[in-house]
């Protein structure tokens, strides 16, 4: 309070200001705690909905099963996908037990030890790892260009860092794919790869770059490791090779302004823009559906979601949403998520994911 | 100039050569800026046009939705076999299966062949099932009867109608097939495939199909977000304000709340989710992805900025007005509240407005809280998963689907406007209870 006099009347005043203030003040500050105060009291009881959080490989199938859960489980409400990465993902996962977190963390990738113990270490002890299909990767170039033939060990020594030549390690001295073999198109070695954020980048490393790269004797002369996996999966930083940290349709608008370069793309994306791009074999198969599932297109990678436990029962329709997915309807040869560029595994393999998940096993142990 | 110096001009500053010259290069200096300053202006403008120009050229065809108008049986026997109206029944019938068979019927020619039959259907939104449910759950009397009703049509339908699919593309690489196109057409020289106003996108909520998306369950999540963040950023903003500008002592703890506040003002929005997750949802326990939580994050967004703009708003009213009303024997009180802050208001209330306008365009802070999210259904309050206009145009910007470019768009022109009617309403404001001293 600012003194302004001593005088009885303004020391009167004051207080009188005082009180008031002081009222205000608490109405004030009782608002806030209402505010706050009365959702978390409701926060308290039980979902009726099941969350679920993670990458933005497995979003749109999921965004496809939860619209559809919503529409015929006409008991359950329709679940809530959000976004944020497999990483991410992961790490809501792994927060805790209760109405709070989330129930299904989708994912590009397995689980990793860290991330494994972390959940451990909040009291989620229970996981259910489902894997429900796989994903493609593809390389295409603008629809104007030729077709290309791609081999991995071409796309390695066309994007990594340093590359054999005569024995030893140098600094990638190609430009023009046609140097590394006179099959491929007489352009600039241009490539936009996945930023180190997505799971793209690791598949596409290990699937690619590790796997060109491994018959090259120089390369068998590095003691297997940390540091010939580093060697193999550099890739070159002289602007030949650019990493795209946002999604496909980035990569699309790269490829349109630069027609002779070669992008990397996820099948269900290639499927709805190929009248824009188009589509190399890798190894001398072309990326289908079929040669996915099957296994002889090399880049791949299953998908996966991941399942709290010891939500079942608790979350109303979660395990019916896990049946669900996994159900012909949505994941079979003709499913809706099949038709949202998918692919799906065998019939074997299907029929044992479902199985698996019946039998309720969670991971470590 | 008097006569005597326009007669005899005497040697000095004003009429050497050096005058003329420095006079000259004064006002070739003066050009110049005027020149950059149009400049910029153009460039700026330039620049809005273009940005206008690309979202309206793209997102204005997504207003208009193809539909095919379908002559559907609502068989009886199927939605209600008891008679009795069971809700279960209803909810549970198979309405693809008849507006499939509708579709069938007025092309005609499709056959038993099933993938000629797979690619008929594909003409028909998904959705479209979901549709005639919608009919009979308004419209009992429709069960049993013929309805000639108009249904959306596939995601692919439209993007073809409307030249984002080119008939030009080899058939192997487009999204309809040359068998599709001659259904197409005869739907079309029918009179039952029209372009029609599409309410979907202000309706409905998150769809994995373009056909049956729309920003209805983002508007009203935003919507929500803006009541809380007004009911709660306002009156302790302005409080806070009102407290540090006219009560407040002047000393160090003052100055550090005050170096504080406008710190905050610059802080990234995303710290603020960080925060709210850890507060709101990890500490009080809220429901993940709820509107409540994104007002209450965007409140703490927005505190400072309106703390900033009220101090300034007070301080612009003149110390007279203050002086009048003490010495006519108000209290303090009193004169702040009976005669600053009406005269504050204008200031107050354009500086909030401003405020939300920023808080409606945030999707960062909203990503930490699972607000960017696939929401389907309408929440039912701010507790009910929700998602926001701005989070619409980013996760639709994402998809591969051509159907999604437009309504990316459509969503950001829909976003624009409001935006627009906002700050519409912080000039009005100003200009109705502005004051001049």
């Amino acid at each position: 309070m600012v003194r302004q006099g001593n005088d009885p009347i303004t020391i009167i005043k004051e207080v009188r200001l005082n009180r008031k203030i002081n009222i205000l003040a608490g109405v004030a500050m009782a608002a806030a705690i209402v505010a706050v105060g009365i959702p978390s009291a409701q926060a308290q009881q039980a979902r009726d909905q099941v969350q679920i959080a993670g990458s933005s490989t497995v979003l749109p199938f999921s965004n496809v099963v939860a619209e559809q859960f919503g529409r015929t489980m006409r008991q359950f409400k329709t679940p809530i996908v959000a976004s944020g990465g497999t990483g991410g993902g992961f790490r809501e996962f792994c927060r805790g037990i209760g109405a709070q977190f989330i129930d299904i963390a989708n994912a590009s990738r397995p689980i990793t030890r860290a991330e494994l113990d972390s959940c451990k270490a909040n009291g989620v002890n229970d996981i259910q790892e489902v894997r429900f299909g796989y994903d493609g990767i593809v390389f295409a170039s603008h629809i104007s260009g030729a077709q290309i033939a791609f081999t991995t060990r071409q796309l390695y020594l066309g994007i990594a860092e340093r590359v054999p030549q005569n024995g030893q390690l140098v600094a990638n001295p190609y430009t023009r794919w046609n140097q590394i073999d006179p099959s491929l198109p007489n352009v600039e070695i241009a490539a936009f790869i996945p930023g180190e954020k997505h799971g793209t980048r690791e598949v596409f490393e290990e699937r690619v770059m590790a796997s060109g790269c491994r018959d090259f004797p120089e390369i068998q002369a590095i003691p297997a490791g940390a540091e010939r996996t580093a060697a193999c999966i550099r890739v070159r930083k002289d602007g030949r090779s650019n990493d795209i940290d946002g999604d496909y349709t980035e990569t699309l608008a790269r490829i349109e302004r630069n027609r002779t370069a070669i992008g990397v793309f996820g099948l269900s994306f290639y499927d709805q823009n190929k009248d824009k791009i188009r589509v190399a074999t890798v190894n001398g198969i072309v990326p289908t559906v079929e040669a996915i599932a099957n296994g002889t297109y090399p880049v791949s990678r299953p998908l996966f979601f991941y399942v709290k436990k010891q939500h079942i029962g608790v979350i109303p329709g979660l395990k019916e949403y896990v049946e669900f997915f996994l159900s012909e309807r949505m994941i079979g040869p003709d499913g809706m998520v099949t038709d949202k560029g998918l692919i799906p595994g065998p019939d074997a393999e299907r029929a044992k994911w479902r199985e698996t998940f019946g039998q309720g096993s969670t991971l470590g142990s | 100039m008097t006569d005597a110096t326009a007669d005899t001009p005497p040697a000095g500053p004003l009429n050497s050569s050096d005058y003329a010259q420095r006079l000259k290069k004064r006002h070739d200096a003066e050009w110049r800026f005027r020149a950059y300053g149009l400049g910029a202006i153009f460039i700026g403008l330039a620049f809005l046009v273009t940005l206008l120009y690309t979202i309206v050229s793209e997102g204005a065809p997504a207003f208009l939705q193809s539909e095919i108008r379908l002559e559907v049986t609502f068989d009886k026997a199927e939605i209600d076999p008891s008679g009795s109206g069971n809700i279960d029944d209803i909810m549970k019938a198979d309405y693809a299966a008849m507006v499939r068979r509708a579709l069938r019927d007025q092309l005609g020619n499709v056959g038993n062949d099933r993938a000629a039959r797979a690619a008929a259907h594909r003409l028909l939104s998904s959705g479209a099932d979901l549709q005639a449910r919608e009919i009979v759950l308004k419209d009992r009397t429709a069960i049993g009867q013929k309805r000639d009703i108009w249904l959306i049509a596939d995601g692919d339908v439209d993007s073809f109608l409307k030249g984002s699919i080119s008939r030009d593309t080899p058939e192997d690489r487009r999204r309809i097939s040359n068998q599709q196109i001659a259904w197409i057409e005869k739907l079309q020289a029918d009179g039952r495939l029209k372009a029609r106003f599409n309410t979907t996108i202000f309706t409905r909520g998150a769809s994995a199909n373009p056909e049956m998306a729309g920003v209805g369950v983002a508007a009203l999540g935003s919507f929500m977000m803006l009541v809380i963040t007004v009911l709660l950023a306002l009156p302790i903003g302005v409080a806070a304000a009102i407290y540090l500008e006219e009560f407040a002592p002047k000393n160090r703890f003052t100055d550090l709340i005050e170096v504080n506040i406008n710190n905050l003002a610059a802080v990234p929005s995303i710290v603020f989710g960080i925060l709210g997750l850890a507060v709101f949802i990890n500490f009080f326990g809220l429901p993940r992805s709820a509107p409540i939580v994104g007002g209450l994050v965007l409140t703490l967004m927005s505190l400072p900025t309106i703390i900033i703009a009220t101090r300034a708003a007070l301080k612009a009213v003149p110390p007279s007005i203050r002086d009048a009303a003490l010495g006519l024997g108000a209290s303090k009180m009193q004169a702040i509240f009976h005669h600053v802050l009406p005269l504050a208001m204008p200031g107050i209330l354009t500086g909030t407005i401003l405020a939300l306008a920023h808080a409606l365009g945030e999707t960062a802070p909203l990503l930490m809280i699972g607000m960017v999210a696939f929401v389907v259904d309408y929440p039912g309050g701010p507790l009910d998963p929700a998602t926001a206009l701005p989070v619409q145009i980013y996760m639709w910007s994402n998809l591969p689907e051509r159907g999604f470019i437009a309504r990316t768009s459509a969503a950001i022109m829909i976003l624009l406007g409001f935006l627009l009617v906002m700050n519409a309403l912080a000039i009005w404001l100003r200009t109705k209870f502005e004051r001049r001293w």
